[in-house]
């Protein structure tokens, strides 16, 4: 099954779902004949299709509105922000091609700075998965949630076998070590996967965590990460301003927390536009190149960081 | 054809009279967008009174028509509309700028009869869209108004919603233009002009039609034959005066959001009864 298969059996099994688009129907593009006056296209107008998600809404509708996701959050911000986030409406903003994932298409593509927006407006949640398979895991209990949703369309290829318990709020625990946490969430899980081996064949303990919903976030699997390992990386295919580094700054300081901390983000710059794996290559985010980032880290602060398994 | 006896336009005249008692109290403690608010005073008393099937008892209805304040800083013309309709107390309007009630300077749904809050100019002609466009789903016959200032026509947003609402024939849809030919604190046509307005929206796909927003008759007129066009959502431009009924701040430049004092509200509520003309002292607000 795909999103576009499952999103079809949710509208056809609850009236109240509605698919809206401003022309982005790569990922719908069977919908229209298959659930007829539910599928509307607004065409390149992101601020018209939130308000009228909103009026949809307002009469009880489920508006599941797609747009690519800078347009989505960034042109039409002003609209998700007063006319969803004000009045708390559950409408539903499917982004696409999120993050590294605009590939060759530039910097007015590049939304990576879609979580920040997104989870700055109250009522908003956010939820980033991993590959088609872990948004769909989640796609039925985010469309009913009753809030209004961001999520970041990701419908690569599964990265790593799921956990089918899907709660919002709650991480994905990929693997449980106890050296090096790696908190990450989106299509790079999987480099964070490769990453994992190549820092196990070393010795290194790993323990790799999947957040799947940013906001909320699962605080505890973060302070429990911070109280058991000794490095903390956190991952993310987004500035490294307003992102999941924030959001670790953010509970460690509400609990008092601290540890070591390796942010691998892009920091105050767009990336170099290209086909998805040159990106990782150029911008050194493959698996290898975080592992090496990771060695390279803890090796420079041997004063401060202690790695259980290689005392 | 005006349908509206001499009679009923007289009550319509007596309750618009009540409506503007109730904006200009609320201009003073804090003040209010007046200008605005009285230009479409008439037309807010008409739709609830004659046009829309609203009232406090079917709010709850999904049959019901809507009316969304697009332009929300008027929200003191609906506030007075809604106290002489019933659906809040008159009393209640006191607590406008109170931090014990929900009435300030835009709407907010807390207020029975309120549909949405605006406030961002060219937001609710898409809200409107996205409730006309469910209505036509469930084949229901509501209409759907929604009423944008000019000023606010500057937003590409609204021209957005125009292109859609054109291009899904939403008839059940009516946009009403408060011609009140200004800007903030300045002509529309001197800033940037808007004329010639009805040839505009009639190229995005809409009807239209223009009347005097402030004769009751003629507005019976035009709203008795919506749609205009099977097919097409209806535009009405309806030529106000900004400050209408208080000669002293009427289609000045200055008076856009006013904060009186209560001496000064008392000579305008005279002056609005017809008895002399307010010498104003107070300061007012300019955003250039």
């Amino acid at each position: 099954m795909n999103y576009e298969e499952l999103l079809k059996e949710l509208v056809l099994n609850d009236e109240r779902i509605m698919v809206l688009t401003s022309e982005n129907r790569a990922a719908i593009r069977n919908l229209p004949e298959q659930i007829g006056d539910r599928f509307i296209d607004v065409g390149i107008s992101e601020q018209t299709m939130i308000g009228i998600a909103a009026g949809l809404a307002l009469r009880g509708r489920i508006p599941v509105a797609h747009a690519l996701a800078t347009f989505l959050t960034m042109r039409a911000f002003e609209f998700i922000r007063t006319d969803v986030g004000i009045a708390n409406l559950p409408v539903k903003l499917v982004g696409a091609v999120p993050g590294f994932l605009s590939e060759a298409n530039g910097p007015t593509h590049q939304a990576i700075e879609d979580v920040s927006l997104m989870r700055g407006i109250p009522n908003v949640n956010v939820f980033c998965p991993a590959d088609e398979e872990d948004m769909l895991i989640g796609l039925r209990e985010v469309l009913l949630s009753g809030s209004p949703f961001y999520i970041r369309f990701n419908n690569l290829k599964s990265a790593v076998k799921h956990n089918l318990d899907f709660v919002i709020g709650k991480a994905e625990v990929i693997s449980c070590g106890n050296d090096i946490t790696i908190l990450t969430f989106g299509m790079l899980l999987r480099q964070a996967y490769e990453a994992m081996i190549i820092l196990e064949s070393k010795g290194l303990s790993v323990r790799l965590i999947n957040l799947r919903t940013l906001k909320p976030i699962d605080e505890e699997v973060i302070i429990n990460a911070a109280e058991e390992t000794s490095l903390i990386v956190t991952l993310e295919d987004h500035f490294i301003t307003g992102g999941l580094y924030s959001i670790l700054g953010e509970i460690f300081l509400k609990n008092n927390l601290t540890n070591n901390v390796l942010p691998i983000a892009l920091d105050n710059k767009w990336f170099k536009p290209a086909l998805l794996q040159d990106i990782l290559n150029y911008e050194g985010f493959t698996g290898p190149q975080i592992a090496e980032r990771i060695i390279n880290h803890f090796q420079t602060k041997t004063d401060t960081i202690k790695i259980k398994s290689l005392i | 054809m005006s349908v509206l006896t001499k009679e009923e336009i007289q009550e319509l005249e007596k309750k618009a009279l009540k409506v503007r008692e109730h904006i200009i109290r609320m201009s003073a403690n804090g003040g209010c967008f007046i200008g605005a608010s009285l230009s479409c005073t008439d037309l807010i008393v008409y739709l609830y009174s004659k046009f829309l099937n609203i009232s406090k008892e079917n709010l709850n209805d999904p049959a019901r028509d809507y009316l969304f304040l697009s332009k929300g800083h008027d929200v003191p013309a609906l506030y007075g509309t809604l106290a002489e309709m019933g659906f809040i107390e008159s009393q209640r309007l006191q607590n406008h700028l109170k931090t014990n009630d929900y009435i300030y300077w835009h709407p907010n749904k807390n207020i029975p009869g309120v549909e949405f809050h605006s406030g961002s100019l060219g937001h609710l002609f898409a809200v409107a869209i996205g409730v006309a466009l469910d209505c036509r789903i469930k084949n229901q016959k509501n209409k759907i108004v929604v009423l944008v200032g000019d000023g606010e026509l500057n937003e590409g947003s609204v021209w957005e919603s125009c292109l859609v609402s054109s291009a899904y024939k939403l008839d059940n849809m009516v946009i009403i233009v408060d011609r009140n030919h200004f800007q903030a604190n300045i002509e529309t046509e001197r800033l940037i002009p808007l004329e010639p307005l009805e040839d505009k929206f009639e190229s995005f796909g809409l009807a239209t039609g223009s009347i005097n927003g402030h004769s009751f008759a003629e507005m019976d007129r035009m709203f008795s034959q919506i749609p205009f066009n099977a097919g097409k959502p209806s535009v009405i431009i309806a030529n106000t005066l900004r400050g209408k009924g208080l000669p002293s701040i009427q289609s000045r430049a200055d008076r856009w959001f006013c904060n009186f004092s209560e001496s000064e509200v008392e000579s305008l509520l005279n002056e609005l009864h017809g008895n002399g003309i307010t010498e104003l002292t107070s300061e007012t607000l300019t955003v250039r």
